[in-house]
Order: structure tokens, then sequence, then C-alpha cells
């Protein structure tokens, strides 16, 4: 590589600026998957099961098909071909074929030329149904007599209705319990939730004039969907377009694959004509893939001095109707605790079980706010029975930069003890904490996030990202990625990261993004991974092609390429400014020297960022983010409200290559998590109805519920992310939730270990108190439930494991 | 009516709603819907001046008014000062809500050129905003509400 | 996409004409105002009709005016009309800035926000949902999710604006095929989630009356998890009088969001009624209050905790009542 450097400071990198794409969003002219109007398009519905649980004995859609207008209609053995998202959960079919396994499962499709005929065709639909138990709760599922979701025959579930397990065990924990001086042992329980982006999912599908199938959806995961379409619909993979359109809102709720999308792929095979399928907002409730419901139980083991000797923590995951991305999930919710503390000897047992509930997936942090929430708050209900305060507390047990966690987790950059300090510092945390005026309160939690996955979804050494970067004679630069901006501004940090290298602005580059005709593979916006992953892609590609164009002016102005730059638009002589040539300039120069400038870039996470036992697989990334955050609440005693009334967070994200946008993800996560910790709930009522699968009963926070947030950026240069950068976005949510709780907790005495805290949960707490009572409200018990036998690990060496 | 300053004379089905003759006949689809039952104010236009939410919105109710969409906030090439502020502050990630935000803001604006933040975060209580936390949209509209009171 | 069903939509030009042709029409037509309320409910088929008589064509149902002592407003005036209104009393422009969101109160009007449907959350979801609970009392089911045991609907009283204009002893006129009538508004109102309005289907709001009495001091307070959008879950209007001696010699206490009517809390008024008005009182009017409450769980929240929060609210209320005035 010749003389450039990364990072020199073009300015790009790291200066505040509006979004690049932003003149489609504020003027209505992003296109969004239902904004799509192709001509002759028919308009598809679903027909949702009315039933939790139930056999399909028969299905007549003779009238249906006759009423005039209907081009199409569809049921489950027309799309035989089982999938899922990951490889170990093949498990479901775009449309029910023997059985419904919860309230919302579609088991057929019409098309029809408009939306009322496709609704009047669903209508003539005869499903005869053979209604079952159904089983709703995590207990149920775990019972032995309760009837079989998914039966052995289709290859999902291990026993009863477990989905999967998990039973680790990393250095002797009993030998860790026997030497603390305090034990503290709490039950948890986390409801779920769901991403309730304002976008409802919809996909067009269309066969293009060269003949191809064409598919435009609202998706974080081009990739996935483009992989899943040719094995469902047994066609190969070129002869399939998939195009993510503007995405409104994501959150991980659109990183599965959706029975409509398939649907509407095979309804444009079938009708020859354009389909759109568009969700409606109760469909997305039960489209769903939202946050596990989990029940938690840890035990931690402390020194008088308040360090931790040893964690066990369990985890029971209500996963759902389905796998989607639960066996993740379920490993999600044991793996990063040791990534914010060192902890010696860690224990972990997990299992996630089938109910007759819609799907749970990935939602913004997927798998670690709900054991983020447990240890936060357990690690604060330690510190008040040890005598220490809750800084104090974490300060003594936080995890070292460059080192191993005790289950194989590689850190490298790591503020967390700067996150700490900087918020303690802007709160004036120890001035408030169990000081403030009864009523009011102050709590603290810290917590770390993934930049990216360690591994891609499908096992396969092929790079996670790549990135291509075209001139055109004018000099103008085009991105292509497949990476999918669903509102995060992944295509603004591509822009920017290319912009640095080559002394361009970022507004000034044209992005292509997720197009699978045009773009080179990403794995797709999930996991915080695209900054990461594709910006070093993106960073490679653009050294590539800096490469080339100096060498053609090198060559041009007879002078080592080592003493040129590209800054400002234009490649200029180190220490002889007045002798240079413009970028457009350069391009011609490289283009007549050496032909089409194309340069392409990729990136792959490092060899041996995971230990060696079943499971290790999740949670390595290769940086955390870490993040640690302060609340301040008013609760109002007789009413049991909780105003937020400030929200501090510091958030390690290696380098902000654009600090507004950096600040727009940590705003956002502190809106969500307020929503999850306070009002947000994915519940259901008898067999299993949604409670309310409208924006009117789930309640998302609206701008009166939003306190001011003050945003601090810990900027630790992370030795392996582009310019720096790790992620931002995902891990900003998990501290707010146990921080509100431990607000509360200081402002009224009372222990809610149960997530919403709604006003009835804390007057219930409260009138708990007021009798003598302890306060607290929370699970009781735990199932009966034999975890298999612990597989034992051994810490790696440079772990906090090595040294007990 | 007249749709951004231009008549139109349409032959609808009655009980199609504003929203869906807007999107799809007069494909001015910068209007968006979230819940099509009047929850998160995404299909939010302006009638009369007035912001109102066209999911709920019958055609016949706008027999000979005036109804302004997103389409129809910049004065030709030139963006309105929200259009601006939402673009320079990061006030839109995903842009889904943006277009019923930005409409809502612009009637305050005309009704309330210097509004407080409480004016603002009352106006937009009925726009629901799932990416940004609502902080930069209300420095957005202070901006926007700041540069228009400046501006000759 | 959630359509609307098929419907006729009709434009009366005066309210003679509009009821009669929802007396002609009987079920199958029904009023449309705002509409905030009805084309939800008629998008997820809650009711079956096919006509909407809009009443945008009929010139004398807007406005606010004073007459004497009594305020009129027109039936179709904006909630946003109202909340802007120096004629109103304040507590009145307070409920109907309270309702939904202000761009629904830009919208949904006072006629329409007085006959607003009681809501259930058994009711209120699409046609999925309820086939998959099987269809509610209400919804032309047999049997009522909310207490099973008994044949009658417990859809809830959801109108900000009900509670505070009973309590104001304010009046309705309607027009209807057989002519015009006024009536005390509390007597609209019926404790039926399904029948829960006593006039006939062709009998048509057209503008309420409110007396202006400045001696009665009047305020609303309601109960919602979020602050916009949400209906109210419990709604609290008090208006009462006091002599020169702090003794109240008049009180009103409705609560809305409790029953499927606004529920005249009389115990509650008669403890306070001849007394002196202070914290004693209060304590008793919002413990006779909280006996007479009985919400179900068929809303947000749980019905223990509305419950709960009733002398709360009630207490609240009249506590800001007898607030000494704040000398500027």
């Amino acid at each position: 590589m010749s003389g450039l450097a990364a990072g020199r400071g073009h300015g790009a990198v790291g200066r505040p600026a509006g979004r690049v794409d932003s003149h489609g969003q504020v003027t209505g002219r992003a296109v969004y998957a239902d904004d799509l109007m192709l001509p002759r398009t028919v308009i598809a519905k679903l027909l949702r099961s009315p039933h939790a649980h139930a056999r399909i004995i028969g299905i007549d859609t003779a009238a249906a098909a006759a009423l005039p207008g209907v081009q199409a209609v569809l049921v489950g053995t027309d799309l035989p071909v089982k999938y899922g998202i990951l490889p170990v959960s093949q498990d479901e079919n775009a449309l029910a074929i023997d059985k419904v396994r919860y309230v919302g499962e579609p088991v057929a499709a019409v098309a029809a030329v408009d939306p009322e005929t496709a609704d009047a065709a669903l209508a003539l639909i005869e499903v005869e149904y053979e209604r079952l138990p159904d089983v709703t709760s995590i207990e149920a599922a775990l019972d032995p007599t309760q009837p079989l979701i998914h039966g052995d025959d289709e290859g999902a579930g291990i026993g009863a209705n477990v989905d999967r397990e998990a039973s680790l065990e990393f250095g002797d924990v009993d030998e860790g319990f026997a030497l603390a001086d305090h034990i503290q042992e709490d039950t948890f329980f986390f409801q779920g939730n769901t991403h309730a982006a304002l976008e409802p999912h919809a996909t067009v599908a269309s066969l293009g004039d060269d003949g191809r199938l064409t598919v435009w959806s609202s998706t974080q995961v081009p990739h996935y969907l483009h992989r899943i379409l040719a094995k469902v619909l047994e066609i190969p993979a070129g002869q399939i377009r998939v195009i993510a359109t503007a995405v409104g809102g994501g959150f991980g709720g659109k990183t599965d694959i959706f029975s409509h999308e398939i649907v509407a792929a095979r309804l444009a095979l079938t009708t020859g004509r354009p389909v759109k399928i568009t969700l409606t907002r109760e469909d997305v409730f039960y489209a769903h893939r939202g946050r596990h419901p989990v029940l938690m139980w840890v035990r931690t083991g402390f020194t008088a001095d308040g360090r931790i000797t040893a964690m066990s923590f369990r985890s029971y995951l209500d996963g759902g109707a389905y796998g989607s991305y639960g066996a993740a999930s379920l490993l999600y919710t044991g793996q990063l605790q040791t990534t914010t503390y060192s902890i010696p000897r860690y224990r972990f047992q997990g299992v996630r079980v089938f109910t007759n509930k819609p799907p749970c997936g990935p939602k913004r942090g997927h798998g670690t706010p709900q054991p983020r929430f447990a240890i936060e708050v357990h690690l604060d209900k330690a510190a008040a029975a040890l005598g220490i305060d809750p800084v104090t507390l974490r300060r003594r047990n936080l995890v070292k930069p460059f080192s191993h966690t005790v289950n194989h987790l590689r850190v490298t950059s790591c503020g967390l003890a700067e996150c700490l300090d900087a918020v303690v510092a802007a709160s004036s945390f120890a001035d408030k904490h169990t000081l403030l005026p009864a009523g009011r309160g102050i709590g603290l939690a810290v917590g770390a996030y993934l930049s990216g996955a360690g591994f891609p979804i499908y096992f396969n050494d092929m790079p996670q990202s790549e990135v291509m970067l075209k001139v055109d004679r004018g000099g103008g630069v085009t991105v292509f990625s497949m990476a999918a901006d669903c509102g995060q501004g992944s295509t603004t940090m591509l822009a920017t990261v290319v912009a640095e290298v080559l002394g361009l602005e970022p507004a000034d580059l044209a992005v292509v993004t997720a197009d699978t005709d045009l773009t080179p593979i990403d794995l797709g916006s999930y996991s915080s991974r695209v900054t990461f992953m594709a910006g070093n892609a993106a960073l490679e590609a653009a050294q590539r092609l800096l490469e080339e164009i100096l060498e053609a002016v090198a060559a041009e102005l007879g002078v080592d390429p080592d003493l040129l730059s590209a800054e400002d638009g234009s490649i200029i002589v180190d220490d002889n400014p007045d002798k240079g040539v413009t970028w457009a300039e350069a391009v011609q120069l490289a283009m007549a020297r050496s032909g089409a400038l194309v340069t392409s870039g990729s990136y792959k996470t490092p060899q041996g960022l995971a230990g060696r036992y079943r499971g290790a697989g999740v949670g390595p990334t290769p940086a955390y983010s870490y993040t640690a955050c302060v609340a301040e609440v008013t609760c109002d005693p007789d009413t049991g409200f909780v105003t937020v009334d400030q929200v501090w967070m510091a958030h390690d994200i290696g380098k902000a290559l654009n600090p507004l946008l950096s600040i727009g993800q940590i705003e956002g996560s502190v809106h969500m998590a307020l929503g999850e910790v306070l009002m947000e709930e994915q519940a259901f009522l008898r067999n299993g109805l949604h409670r309310g699968p409208s924006l009117l009963e789930y309640k998302i926070p609206t701008i009166l519920e939003m306190p001011p947030v003050q945003s601090i950026i810990i900027e630790t240069e992370d030795p392996e992310g582009p310019f720096g950068a790790k992620e931002v976005g995902q891990g900003a949510l998990l501290p707010v939730i146990p921080a509100v709780v431990n607000a509360v907790h200081d402002a009224l005495g009372i222990r809610v270990d149960e997530i919403p805290l709604r006003p009835d949960t804390v007057v219930t707490a409260l009138a708990d108190l007021a009798k003598g009572g302890s306060g607290r409200v929370g699970p009781t018990s735990l199932p009966d439930h034999e975890f298999p036998p612990l597989f034992r690990v051994e810490p790696p060496a440079d772990s906090p494991g090595a040294a007990s | 009516m007249r749709v951004n300053g231009e008549p139109q004379e349409l032959l609808v089905r009655p009980h199609r709603t504003l929203l869906e003759v807007l999107r799809e006949d007069l494909g001015l689809t910068g209007t968006k819907h979230g819940c099509e039952l009047g929850e998160c104010g995404a299909c939010t236009v302006l009638i009369d001046g007035k912001p109102q939410l066209s999911c709920l919105t019958l055609p016949a109710q706008v027999v000979g008014r005036e109804v302004t969409t997103i389409e129809g906030v910049a004065d030709g090439g030139t963006l309105h000062a929200l259009q601006e502020s939402f673009g320079a502050l990061n006030a839109a990630q995903c842009g889904y809500c943006t277009p019923g935000m930005i409409v809502t803001a612009a009637a305050l604006l005309e009704r309330e050129p210097d509004p407080s933040l409480d004016q603002i975060r009352h106006a937009l209580g009925g726009n629901m905003c799932r990416c940004t936390g609502y902080l930069k949209i209300l420095e957005a509209v202070q901006l926007a509400a700041a540069q228009r009171v400046t501006a000759p | 996409m959630m359509r609307l069903p098929k419907l006729a939509v009709s434009s009366p030009a005066t309210v003679e004409e509009a009821a009669g042709l929802l007396a002609e029409l009987g079920d199958r037509a029904v009023v449309l105002s705002g509409g905030t309320d009805l084309i939800p409910n008629l998008k997820r088929h809650q009711l079956t009709v096919e006509t909407v008589v809009l009443l945008g064509r009929i010139d004398d149902l807007d406005g606010i005016r004073r007459e004497g002592d009594t305020v009129h407003i027109g039936a179709r005036t904006t909630l946003r009309e109202v909340v802007d209104s120096d004629l109103v009393p304040p507590v009145v422009a307070r409920a109907a800035g309270l309702v939904a969101s202000p761009t629904i109160q830009n919208q949904g009007t006072i006629g329409g926000n007085l006959c607003v449907d009681t809501r259930c959350f058994w009711l209120n979801v699409p046609d999925l949902w309820r086939q998959a609970a099987e269809p509610c009392l209400k919804a032309a089911g047999d049997t009522c999710w909310v207490a099973p045991a008994k044949q009658h609907c417990w859809a809830v009283s959801s109108s900000d604006l009900a509670p505070v204009l009973v309590a104001l002893g304010a009046a309705v006129t309607l027009v209807g095929a057989g002519g015009a009538r006024t009536m005390p508004l509390a007597e609209l109102y019926v404790d039926d989630g399904i029948d829960y309005l006593a006039k006939s289907p062709d009998e048509i709001i057209t503008s309420v009356a409110i007396p202006i009495d400045d001696g009665l001091r009047a305020t609303y307070l309601k109960l919602r998890r979020r602050g916009s959008v949400d209906f109210p879950i419990l709604g609290v209007a008090a208006a009462i009088r006091g002599d020169e001696a702090g003794i109240c010699t008049e009180a009103n206490i409705i609560l809305g969001a409790v029953a499927s009517a606004p529920l005249r809390a009389a115990e509650a008024e008669e403890a306070l009624l001849g007394q002196p008005l202070g914290a004693d009182s209060i304590a008793a009017a919002a413990e006779a209050a909280r006996k007479l409450a009985r919400p179900l769980y068929n809303t947000d929240l749980t019905s223990r905790y509305r419950k709960r929060m009733v002398p709360v609210f009630v207490k609240r209320a009249l506590e800001e009542l007898i607030a000494p005035p704040v000398l500027a």
C-alpha cells in the first residue's frame, strides 16, 4: 500500500452531518415497498389462522378461486419446502400445511385485481380445523403432559416443547460460591415486546423484462431473503433478484424471512403479474420475531469487598411457535454477562420452549436486554447487601481491555470504565443516589454489545461483507454494497468512509445498496455489524482505488506516490501544494493508465474469535461496544406513574464516524428502552389472543414521554474497526432498562423484578411495602425443569478464570 | 378538491379513504400509513391548513377543500425550512414518520412562528416516531422556526 | 391494507333531511361527523352498515355562541375549536384538549365525542381477532367475554367531554324524523355497553347547551398511560359550589370510563353537601366514589388498579377545586 493513511483527517470522518440520503426522506421521494406502484399490479392477501393450535383437516378454495377478479389462490402444499433463517431451525412453511401454531399464522393466500376483491376471496376460503389444546406459557411448555407443538417427525424440538437447551460451565462455579462472603440470588421476568417499526412490512414481486423474478421487500437482510427464496421456490438464485427498498424502521423486525415475501414471489410466478402484499398493523404483531419473554434466575458470589467469585445464570425463553433466530437468542441470554464484568467462574443453563404464540426473534440487543436487566438490578441489590455503593461495586469488577472472558470471548478496546466515570460525573450520581427527596430517584447500569456477530448465519469461509467502487469519467464515485439502510444510516456511513479516504465529500458520492443483482455481498443489517464489517470493506476498497489513482498521478507528475495525498477533491503533492491535479483529472489519468476504475474490498472476522464448545459461535464479535447509563426519575406514589426526568448515556463506540448519526442511534435506543421498561408488552389473553394488536393498545412512548438525553461518546479507537469505529445503536438500549428500575427503587424503596414496570405494578409493590412486606413484585418460582448435564469448559489463560 | 395547489377532479368510490386516493389515484406516495386506524399519525396531511389523518377521512369530506401533502410543502425546487432542518439535524432516520411530522410541524409554524418547546411537543403528540426518540425532531422544528423568523 | 367495506355516502343539506334518511334506512345507516371513531370501527367491521350520512353540508351545526348565561356549541364544532374558544368554560376546553391527539382534535367533533362508541378490548380489534375469540355480545355474539356469567355488555364509556358536560348540567338538542327535543345530557346515557345512548337511531345531536355559572368550580382529570393518543381509562369530572363559609352547597362528581355511561357518584356528592370543603369531606367523597366504581378488565391496565385510582383522582380533583387561588 502506498503512503495514504486512513484517518489522516480529511474531515469526513468525525464531522457531524446529516444523512446523505435525507432528501428522499424529507420530500416523500424515498420509495418504500408499498410505494411501488407497478402497472398491472395485483394485490395479495393472507388468510390467517383464528386458532392458536389446530390441525388443518381441509382447505376448500374453490369458491375463492371462482370469484371474478381473483388471479390465484395458494395453500400450504403449493409451497412445501420448509425453511428457517438458521440452518438448525428449518421448521417453517410459508403457509401452514398440517397444523397452525399461533393465532395469525398464514394458511392461504389470494391474489386479486384489487384489495376489496382479495378480501372477499379470503372470506370464501373454507378451512376445516380440529382444535388442539394450546400451550401458551413457559411452565406449560415444560410440562410433559401438554400437547406437542412440533411433532418429532417434523424434526423440531428435543422433548416436550423444548426447542433448544444450553448447559455450560466455565471454571469451577461451586468452588467460587464456596469462596464467597455474600451470595445474592434473584429471579426476574422480562415480558416480551415487539419492534413496532412504523412501516408495516410490504413486498412487491414481479417478473422482469429478462424473465427473471424480482422481489422488492422491506427487509434488513436481502441476501438471506435471496437464499431462502431460491430454496423454497426451487429456482436457481441466479434467476432471482432481491432489492431491499427503503426500510421504514427495522430494529430486527425485518431480519427474518416472512410468509408474505415468499408468497408474493410465488404469486408473481403464478400470475405473471406484479404482486404486492402489504401487512396491516395487526399482521405485523403476528409476524413479530420480537423480544422473547424470559424468566431468569441468577446467583452470584461476592467477596466482602464486592469482587465476584462466581455467577450462575439460568434463562427460560418463551419462543413462540417457531425457531426463527431462537437458537441464537437463547445463547445470547447467557453469553455476554462476562463481557462487562470480570467473572472468574460462570455457569449458564438455558432453555427455549415453543408456545402457541407468534414466533419471537431478534429485537435491538438480541437476547441481551433481558439478562442485562437482571444482572444490573441484581448487582444493585448485592451492592446494598454488601454496603457498597453501586458505582464502586461495578468498578471493582469491570472487564479488562484486551483480554479474554472466562467463556472465551475476545475483548479488545473497552471504554467501560470511562463510560461509567462519564455518566456518574455528568449526572452527579454520588450527590443524588439515596439522597434525593422521596419519590425521586436515580439509577445506574452498564452494558456491552457486539459490533457484528462473529460468524455468519450459515457456515462458510467467504467474506461477511464486500464493497465495490466504480468511478466515472467525471470523477463521480459510486459505492456498491448490499447493506440495507433501515434508518440507522449505513448508507451515510459507507459514503463517509469512502469519502474520507478519497478526500471527497460524502454527499458527492452515489451509494447503491441492497440489490442482489448490483451489489456485492453484505449479510444484512443486524447484530450491529454494518459499520464494522461493511465499513472495513469500504475502507479497503477505497484504499485500493486511491492506490491506483495515486500511482497514475505519481507517474504523470514524476513524483513518488508516497508524497501524494487526496484532499478536498484534489490529489496534492505534500509540501508542494501548487503541484497537483484535481480529483477528476486524477481519475482520467488512472483510467488512461490502467483501464476501468473499479475496486473492491472485503471483510471477514479474524480467526480464533470463539472457544471450542457447542454454543461458542454466539457471542463472539470483532469488538464490543460499551455503555453506561444513569436515569433520574420522579414517581407518583399514589398513581404509580414513573416519569423519567433525564437520561445520561455514555457509549464507547470506538470512533464516531458521524457524531450526529451516532447520537441519533443513542437517543433512539433510549426511546425504545423506555418503552420496554415502562409500557410496551406483547402480552396475550386466553387462547393465544394478542392483548391488543394495534398502536393504540401497544404503547409506544409519544414525544410527550421522551425525556432529555445527554449523550456522551467515548472514543477508544478500536484497532480493527474502520477508523477505530465500533457499533452504535443496540448497545445503548441495554443499560437504560435496569437504570430506570434501579432509579425507581431509589425513589420508592420497592423492588420490581419484572418488566414492564407498569403503574399498577408500582402501586402493588408500594402497597406491599406499606403493609410491612418487602415491596417486591416479581416471579417467585422457576419451572420444574432438569437441564442437560453441564458441559465444562476450561477458561482461557488470559481470562479472569485463569487466575482463580 | 385542490391538492398541493392543483385542482383535482376525481371520481372515486365513496368508501376509499383520502389516504388511498392520494397514494393510489394521485401517486402521492409521500403520505405514509402505519396503522390505518388513526393511531400513529404517519398519514397526516393538511386540510385547509390543519393537520388531519388521511386514513380517517373520506373523499366526500374534502370536496372543495385544499389538501397539502409532503409533496406540496416545498416551494418548487426550494425545500421548506423544516425539510432542510430535518435533513441537517438527522431528524429523519428511517424517514417513514417524517412526511407526517413535517406537515404537522409546518401547520404549527404557520399558526405559531416561534413555538416553545412545549408547544412543539404538544403539537406533535399524535405523530409517532420509532427511530429518533423525537429529540432531533424537536431541535429541527426549533431550528426551522428560528430560520424562518430571521429570514428576510 | 385495511379497507373500508363498500359504503354509500350521503351528504344531506339539512338536519331534517339527514334524520329522514336515517329513519328510512334504520340500522343500515350511521351518522359520520368527524369520523375519528366511526371509521376505525367500520374498518374493523365492528358494525355493518350500507350508508354513512355525512353532516358536512349542513350549515347550522358549527360554531360556538353565547346567549345570556348559556353557551351553545354546534355538534359539528371540532374539538380544536372548543379547545381554542374563549366562550366555553375552561374545564370544557381542557377536556377537549385531552381527547386523543391534537390531530384527532382537528378532526373530531363535540357531537362525535359525546356519542363516541363504548369500548372494550374484546371488541375494538380487527375481524380475525374477534373471530379467534368468538364474537362478543356487542359483536353480535352470545357472550360477554369480560364477564361471561351475565348477558350484559360492559364496554366502557370513553368520552372525555361527557363526564364534564354532565357535571356542568349541560343539555343536548336532538333532531329526529319526529322533530326536535332538548334534554339534559345526563339522560342521553344508558349504562349498557350496547344501547348506550337513549336516543332513537334517526336522532342527530345538533347542539349542546352549557350553563355558564361562575360560582361552580369545575375540573377534569384523565387517567391514561401516555400524554397523548390514549382514551381515558378513568375520568373524573368535578363541579362544586361552596358558600362564603366554605360549606359545600352543590356537588357534581361524574366518573368517566368506569362504566358504560358517565357515572354520577351520588354518594360522593352527598359526602360533600353541607360539609365544610376540606380534607375530611374530600376523603369521605373519595372513599364513596371508590365504593361505587366497578371497572372491569376490558381496557388498559388492571381493573383493580383503575378502581384504586378512583379515590386518588377524586381527591386530586377536589383538592384542586378548593385550593386557594394563587395571587398574581
